[in-house]
């Protein structure tokens, strides 16, 4: 993929806003990928956590539609690993903060299995649900 | 000793079994759960925003709850643990927030209570030793797979119950029940947790994957500390149009392989809703035990 870096981007209002979210500094993570070695849902991942952060490090926006942002389900086994002590599971909630206040949402209970939707357990939904609709 | 205990909405409703045993066994341990006047939900969530105040309101409410109630209150759900456990950090270490959500609730938290797991209580205030002295039915060769899963164990720094990498106390209780842990390589990954409400074939990948990786390295039975770990790892083994596989493997939790190592009857094993039959092998441990 092509992409243009410029100092606009490095320093735009999204980086701001991701920095600002998650309390993180972006510039911490020297992409050294344990991240991803380790990530338990790398496989159903579009793209990798590493570079996800990579993507957000640059200002590139585009990382608001890959679909690893919501694929991520906060297990912080990246935390537990990072040797940078990066916490990447806020750095993907930022994202996908961003993402819902500016009015998506991630559920579509229609598309859910009915048997499923019925046995579910209350902390699947209620936690699910605060995590993927605003 | 009586301790004030949160249950949590799942422990109220799909896990009913889960409080049932973990209160019949607290209770056969000297240990009496008293449940909390008027709970109400910790928000299943712990925010990891740092501009998402409103998402500590509600474990913050529970926290001035326990307090009114005593010095420590007891957690059975692993995310009801996790979310309380990092509200009470959090507001340790960031008095103003605290300040502001107490403005909010109008409820003035000051910070006392510790939230705190059965499973420390086990291991801390009765130990493994006594444990092991008060079991009745030795689990004599049933082979155990330790399930940990993601929120009872990190961040550690936040949580700080036991090794987020290698951890023992599961372990440790399955010993001192006499059955044996089984090590298997899935028993700290993530069962996909609430992705099972978005992509749930993403979570009952997971799910299968430990599973099997149990399977494999040998165990009849996984144990768990969480509802939803429990509900994942369960749900893919369920009985479908076709069938059944016949590999099943149960996952019960830890408080229901102590139910029945303590003794305790059969109604107090808390077995219910579960999508695969444990008992045939646990009655088969009983009967093994008795007989001897």
């Amino acid at each position: 993929m092509r992409t243009t870096i410029s100092v606009a981007k490095l320093r735009s209002q999204f980086v701001r806003d991701v920095e600002e979210i998650s309390g993180e500094d972006l510039l911490a993570c020297n992409q050294c990928g344990k991240c991803s070695a380790g990530c338990p849902v790398a496989a159903a991942m579009d793209m990798l956590p590493s570079q996800v952060i990579r993507m957000a490090q640059l200002g590139m926006t585009e990382v608001l539609q890959s679909r690893t942002i919501w694929i991520c389900a906060s297990c912080l086994t990246c935390v537990a690993r990072c040797p940078k002590g990066v916490d990447l599971p806020r750095l993907m909630e930022a994202l996908r903060e961003i993402s819902l206040r500016s009015g998506a949402s991630e559920i579509d209970l229609d598309r859910l299995p009915p048997d499923l939707v019925r046995e579910l357990p209350q902390l699947a939904i209620v936690g699910g649900f605060r995590k993927y609709i605003k | 000793m009586k301790i004030p205990y949160y249950p949590g909405c799942t422990l109220s409703t799909k896990a009913k079994g889960y409080d049932r045993s973990g209160r019949a066994v607290a209770a056969a341990l000297g240990m009496e759960l008293v449940e909390l006047p008027d709970w109400q939900c910790c928000g299943a969530t712990f925010p990891l925003a740092t501009d998402n105040s409103m998402a500590l309101i509600a474990p913050t409410r529970v926290l001035y709850q326990a307090e009114q109630a005593g010095e420590q209150v007891a957690a059975l759900c692993a995310i009801c643990y996790h979310v309380l456990k990092r509200t009470q950090t959090a507001l340790e270490r960031d008095p103003a927030m605290r300040e502001r959500i107490n403005w909010f609730t109008e409820q003035g938290y000051e910070g006392r209570v510790r939230v705190v797991h059965l499973l420390e209580l086990l291991r801390d205030y009765l130990g493994w030793a006594e444990l092991a002295r008060r079991v009745v039915r030795p689990l004599t060769g049933l082979r155990v797979a330790p399930y940990y899963g993601c929120l009872l164990l990190r961040p550690y720094d936040e949580i700080g119950l036991d090794n987020p990498e290698a951890p023992t106390i599961l372990h440790d209780l399955i010993r001192a029940v006499g059955a044996e842990p089984v090590d298997f390589p899935f028993s700290i990954e993530c069962c996909g947790s609430y992705l099972t409400v978005k992509d749930p074939t993403v979570s009952e990948t997971l799910s299968r994957e430990i599973v099997a990786s149990a399977r494999a390295a040998g165990a009849q039975v996984l144990v768990t500390a969480c509802p939803l770990c429990q509900f994942n790892l369960e749900w893919p083994q369920r009985e479908t149009a076709f069938g059944r596989t016949g590999d099943e493997i149960p996952v019960l939790y830890f408080t229901q392989l102590m139910a029945v190592a303590l003794g305790l009857p059969e109604e107090d094993w808390g077995i219910e809703g579960m999508y695969t039959d444990p008992y045939p092998l646990l009655r088969n441990v009983v009967q093994a035990v008795e007989s001897v």
